[in-house]
């Protein structure tokens, strides 16, 4: 296996997209700091850029990787090796790849801004964003053998966690005004790890003050430790979920 | 003839005092030093309090004097009752250190207290774990200057104002430096005074708290990170030049609360880092020109039951929220403003942007319906939202627009 992950790490780095990915990141992250001065206007701006680009980036260069590496893995499956020793060793190495892009890509930026410990967290946030829609990628590949159709759909993935929860989250909220819907939100917001993410970070951030008094609920859970530590474990979950689904797929499928 | 008036009453207060007033020194010693000094003293005598430490409270000053104290003299009130209670006029009271007022919940102990009296002066005290500080009670034509007054305060309830007005008028609160008391400066039913070069800081409530006070001037002052800010209320006729507000952050907190308060000009202020710069409420005919509001989470937040407010000329810069309301229709005027979140241009290139800008956005009508979508703040649904309605206005205060927004912001001198 770490023979696979050494050889497909070094092919991704080499890749020009991860390049310019990288590149993307460093223009983006100084142009804020240069624009916008220091500290936490910055890290928000930097927090807009990954909920945007990180699951965009991901999904959708995910999934290019895989159909292109498609002969390549079924020369490898000539070789007496387990199928998910296979998918592993491909989850790992993009992993590799895309999260060390994102960390240096927005860590040295980050790390000039003076923005503390919300500054790590969302490093951290961003990270298992990587390995999260990496797994959603692979899956939706696994999932549909047309390359048109598992574009599509991880497009749709993107949309969706991205626009549309928030959207159906803001009707939601709209129609149920009525009743007291704060706990509710905060159980809501675990079904999109873009969101759980997003108000992890803000909470620690002054913006929190902004969020009034479901803000104070959201702050009575993400502020705390256990808070902390309960919704990077969810966020681990996220990633593992798809991931492992993936893996039992791809050991049924017929390739 | 009538302008050598005031000079022959001048003089004529002064004749008596010539030539029999004199100075008494006064050394730390056992039992009641200063009042004993203070019932021996004739009228207009000055007592020079000599360095140490005078242990005692409850000290009435009941005839004109001044009390003025060398470097190094301290009157430690031993957390007990009042220090010093003065119920004559003409009083001066200078460099002093007070410390150690005890806390009660049946009486507002103060340091100093002034009782029905006029023309008192208190200058260039240090107040120090002072239950209330200064408390002027029912006085008129009075001077608080340049005193520093340090409370000890832990909680609200358990907490005193530093300088306490209740009744008055034409009193002149100024240079002084007030912290960690509940509120910094109160006022109650104080007419015509003026307060001015103060700094208020690190207090448990309001760094200034104003109700029922009329034709009253302040500026020049500093509220920074008090509890809450600072509240004018039920008032008339305030004139608000030149403060600044900084610092207040917390989910009850503002830079300036107006509520019930009508006819008053706000101008050239600096209202930074709050959480919500300008809260109105009940606000009418206000003017609000030239002023600065940076980096606020919420610039001004004003409510519909605000008329005829002109607000001109001011510089938003950097706000999450420029403005909001929770009114469909707009009874105040905005124009000339500068809005760092303007997004028009200027083609004849004379400074003015050529479409007009609408500082409402759509997010804030959203979350003052509906308070739970606070969680979606930041997130790309609400920024493309807002993209959307600015191209295509739909929902918000049609009225609510400056129509002359400025391209970049005005030159206001703020250090």
């Amino acid at each position: 296996m770490g023979r696979i992950i050494q050889f497909l790490a070094t092919d991704l780095v080499k890749n020009k997209t991860i390049i310019f990915y990288l590149l993307f990141l460093w223009v983006t992250g100084f142009g804020l700091i240069s624009l916008q001065g220091q500290g936490e206007k910055t890290l928000l701006a930097l927090l807009n850029i990954s909920i945007l680009v990180v699951p965009l980036v991901c999904l959708v260069f995910s999934i290019i990787y895989f159909y292109n590496m498609y002969e390549f893995l079924l020369l490898l499956h000539a070789q007496p090796l387990a199928r998910s020793t296979l998918l592993i060793s491909f989850y790992i190495s993009l992993s590799l790849v895309l999260t060390g892009a994102y960390l240096v890509g927005l860590g040295l930026p980050l790390y000039f801004s003076d923005a503390g410990g919300a500054g790590l967290l969302l490093l951290l946030t961003g990270s298992l964003w990587n390995l999260i829609f990496i797994g959603l990628a692979l899956l939706m590949a696994i999932w549909a053998s047309d390359r048109t159709k598992g574009m599509g759909f991880s497009l749709l993935i993107w949309v969706y966690f991205v626009l549309l929860f928030d959207g159906l989250v803001l009707l939601l909220m709209y129609n149920f005004n009525e009743y007291p819907i704060e706990k509710l939100v905060l159980y809501i917001s675990f079904l999109n790890p873009l969101d759980l993410g997003r108000i992890l970070v803000l909470m620690q951030t002054d913006a929190a003050a902004l969020m009034g008094y479901s803000g104070a609920i959201f702050q009575m859970v993400f502020s705390e430790n256990w808070g902390k530590g309960l919704v990077l474990v969810l966020l681990l979950l996220w990633a593992l979920i798809p991931f492992s689904v993936s893996i039992r797929w791809f050991n049924k499928k017929d390739l | 003839m009538s302008a050598w008036k005031p000079f022959i009453l001048c003089l004529m207060t002064l004749i008596p005092c010539w030539g029999n007033t004199k100075t008494i020194d006064l050394y730390p010693g056992e039992g009641t030093v200063i009042s004993d000094a203070i019932r021996q003293a004739a009228p207009y005598d000055t007592l020079l309090l000599k360095e140490g430490i005078y242990r005692e409270n409850s000290i009435v000053v009941d005839k004109p004097l001044v009390l003025l104290g060398m470097e190094g003299a301290i009157v430690d009130g031993q957390m007990g009752d009042e220090i010093f209670v003065i119920v004559s006029d003409d009083v001066s009271l200078e460099n002093l250190t007070l410390k150690n007022v005890g806390v009660s919940y049946l009486k507002d102990r103060a340091a100093i207290r002034l009782n029905r009296v006029s023309n008192v002066t208190i200058r260039n005290n240090q107040l120090l774990n002072t239950f209330f500080g200064i408390y002027l009670q029912k006085s008129n034509e009075c001077l608080v200057d340049g005193n520093t007054i340090r409370g000890a305060a832990e909680e609200e309830s358990r907490a005193g104002n530093a300088i306490h007005i209740w009744q008055g008028n034409r009193i002149r609160v100024t240079h002084n430096t007030l912290s960690h008391h509940r509120d910094g400066i109160y006022f109650e039913f104080v007419d015509e005074s003026y307060i001015a070069f103060n700094q208020s800081r690190n207090n448990m409530r309001y760094g200034l708290h104003f109700m029922f006070s009329n034709d009253d001037t302040y500026e020049n002052n500093v509220f920074q990170n008090n509890g809450s800010g600072v509240a004018v209320m039920f008032s008339n006729r305030i004139s608000m030049e030149n403060n600044e507000f900084l610092d207040n952050w917390g989910g009850a907190s503002y830079g300036l609360l107006l509520k019930e308060i009508s006819d008053g000009i706000i101008r050239g202020n600096r209202f930074q880092s709050n959480t919500v710069g300008i809260y109105a409420e009940g606000a009418n005919r206000l003017i609000f020109s030239q002023n600065l509001l940076q980096n606020n989470g919420k610039a001004m937040d004003i409510k519909g039951n605000c008329m005829d407010n002109r607000i001109i000329e001011n510089n938003f810069i950097g706000n999450t929220f420029e403005v909001l309301t929770n009114s469909k229709s707009n009874l105040n005027h905005f124009e000339s403003n500068y809005w760092s979140q303007y997004s028009g241009y200027d083609l004849d290139r004379d400074g003015v942007g050529d479409l007009p800008h609408r500082p409402v956005n759509l997010f804030a009508l959203i979350i003052d319906k509906v308070p739970a979508a606070h969680m979606l703040l930041h997130s790309f649904l609400v920024s493309s939202l807002e993209v959307a309605e600015r191209m295509f206005p739909q929902f918000i205060p049609e009225q609510l627009i400056d129509s002359q927004p400025q391209i970049s912001p005005y030159p206001y001198d703020f250090d």
